[in-house]
């Protein structure tokens, strides 16, 4: 399963042709932006969070692969209408499972997601400067991974150089 | 134990049932994948580095020899043996006239290009370690080079690997300090792959034999054969590779040349037919393949070369007119092969640029990361000092003498609204190489 052409579902090729909840938002609350052109895949995303922590309306813009397009396109759509305690246990399987299934090579698209949501949530409150007791003090899984792979790319960048 | 076995039955049971729907899953994705094409206008083919359509004249070339004629295993005595071993005489005479052999010896048909320089790396550094144990190579060698190096690093072999310019092309400098006493074999493509340079192997192989007149010199010509002029004895090299796909002949079949009185060992053992290095029975359709997909390359060389070059022109300066920010990967001018075309586009990913495109009917490669079982950025690209962003964002394309002015103008109606659909998404606006 780890060789190309990788095997896309018919949900991933539909929301790579026909993403929803495309493009930039001018009020949004919060945003994150997860991964590194170095990668090959950045994801940006707004939210419009509501006075009670409401996920009113949810974005994103992504340069990168298929897979990365359609995982940022339905976590949007997730974490639509969604309080943000609960969007905040979306997990990267969820999105995995909401796009017929990754492909191995491609499983780091979901959990880049899910880190950018997360990174969202986080800096909203930050910026509040609130805390709600169910926010973890440490970084989680998906936000640690999206860290190492910024890491990554800035460390290769750096050792290859660019002329 | 019974209820142990039992629980084991049942647990290979489920295995077996998880990997039967996995494996239904992923042929419907691929049934959708391919349906979402069926509306396409024309189809363009460019992805002529990983495969290639075979011309009708070809296959027709072949298909006598799968049953009605010359099936028989040419080292056994019998008409259709006889007839096997008159038809690998013929290729090999044909191959060895069209590179400037000396002899029929010297060519050995190999299952392809891969399995050919896996020969000439590590048979030829295994074939010769009582003389020395450091093997010299460009730092864009093909995989299948560049891993037939680790390997032999792996065996204790010490492997230099010779940088390049912006262009792609080696530092003779650096490959003259290179090789010393215990320097036994050095390789450099004649053309690259993917930027398609065309290397100074000549005066590469000049300096080498001069810094060390024992020296062994393996150049893969896979991407030169039947687009420049390759010669043997004028390149001066002891080794070279030649692919029948890259030719638009079947896949399956490649050669190693090997000048007389070179020491090579096998890497593989078991009967030993025609071909010396090689053993198994000779696939003879194939080499009838190759053999015509040769003469037909060689036919109107002239004729076909100048074609190529006035698409491949045409197609590289449509794509950089059209779109911002476009740089061409490699060199411009007579020292580009003529068939090859590599073009970053900034803020454009390289996988869902080969996907959108393919939507459209336009086949192309990319070296971006994400096309890649191995998940890394080509190699070539940052060997010439591209930053990462602008291998993920490039994409590879070669034309041949089939293709059609009308061909290249749909790819060049296509590519833009590729590029535009995929920026539109993207959050980079500015600075991608």
């Amino acid at each position: 399963m780890s060789r190309g052409p990788l095997p896309y579902s018919s949900k991933i090729l539909e929301l790579f042709r026909n993403p929803k909840n495309l493009g930039k938002m001018k009020d949004a609350t919060a945003s994150a932006v997860a991964g590194s052109p170095a990668c090959g895949d950045v994801i940006v995303f707004y939210l419009r969070i509501s006075e009670d922590e409401m996920i009113e309306k949810a974005t994103f813009e992504s340069y990168g692969c298929a897979a990365n397009i359609a995982t940022a396109s339905i976590t949007t759509e997730l974490v639509k209408g969604k309080k943000l305690i609960d969007a905040w246990e979306i997990s990267w399987k969820e999105v995995a499972d909401e796009v017929g299934g990754l492909p191995t090579t491609k499983l780091h698209c979901g959990i880049l997601s899910v880190g950018a949501v997360k990174r969202a949530i986080r800096g909203y409150y930050k910026k509040k400067r609130e805390k709600p007791s169910w926010l973890p003090d440490e970084l989680t899984s998906e936000e640690k991974h999206a860290l190492e792979e910024e890491e990554l790319a800035r460390v290769l960048s750096k050792k290859i150089g660019g002329k | 134990m019974f209820v142990m076995a039992f629980q084991k039955v049942q647990q290979l049971k489920r295995i077996i049932l998880d990997n039967l729907l996995v494996n239904l899953v992923m042929f419907r994705s691929l049934e959708t994948l391919i349906e979402a094409h069926k509306d396409v206008g024309r189809e363009v083919y460019l992805d002529l580095e990983n495969s290639s359509p075979i011309p009708s004249d070809i296959v027709e070339a072949m298909i006598p020899y799968f049953s009605e004629k010359a099936y028989g295993n040419p080292t056994i005595t019998h008409k259709l043996g006889w007839m096997a071993y008159e038809e690998i005489q013929k290729a090999s005479e044909s191959v060895a006239d069209y590179i400037g052999a000396n002899s029929i010896e010297e060519i050995n048909f190999t299952p392809s290009e891969t399995e050919s320089n896996n020969l000439a790396l590590i048979g030829t550094a295994l074939a010769n370690r009582k003389k020395g144990n450091k093997i010299v190579v460009s730092e864009i060698e093909p995989l299948s080079i560049k891993f037939s190096t680790k390997m032999l690093e792996k065996r204790g072999f010490e492997v230099e690997k010779i940088p390049v310019d912006r262009n792609g092309f080696v530092n003779l400098e650096k490959l003259t300090k290179a090789i010393d006493q215990k320097t036994t074999l050095v390789s450099v493509m004649l053309v690259n792959h993917e930027i398609g340079t065309v290397e100074p192997i000549k005066d590469a192989v000049e300096i080498a034999k001069k810094k060390n007149p024992d020296v062994l010199f393996h150049s893969d010509a896979s991407d030169a054969y039947g687009r420049i002029p390759v010669n043997v004895d004028e390149l001066g090299v002891d080794l070279l590779t030649l692919s029948s796909y890259k030719i638009l002949g079947p896949r399956g079949v490649g050669v190693l040349y090997v000048k007389e009185g070179v020491d090579v060992e096998r890497l593989l053992e078991g009967q030993i037919g025609t071909q010396k290095l090689w053993p198994g029975v000779e696939n003879v359709p194939l080499i009838v393949g190759f053999q015509k997909a040769s003469e037909l390359a060689f036919r109107d060389f002239e004729g076909s070369v100048s074609r190529m070059k006035k698409l491949r022109n045409r197609l590289k300066s449509g794509i950089l007119e059209r779109i911002s920010g476009a740089v061409l990967n490699g060199p411009s001018g007579e020292k580009r092969a003529p068939d090859n075309v590599n073009i970053s586009i900034p803020h454009c990913e390289g996988e869902s640029l080969t996907i959108e495109l393919s939507l459209k009917g336009v086949y192309v490669s990319s070296g971006s990361a994400c096309t890649r079982a191995i998940l890394q950025p080509s190699h070539v690209l940052t060997a010439i000092g591209k930053k990462f962003e602008a291998a993920h964002g490039s994409v590879l394309m070669k034309v041949t003498r089939y293709h059609t002015n009308k061909d290249i103008e749909y790819v060049l109606d296509a590519f833009p609204k590729a590029v535009k659909r995929l920026r539109m998404i993207s959050p980079i606006k500015d600075g991608a190489d």
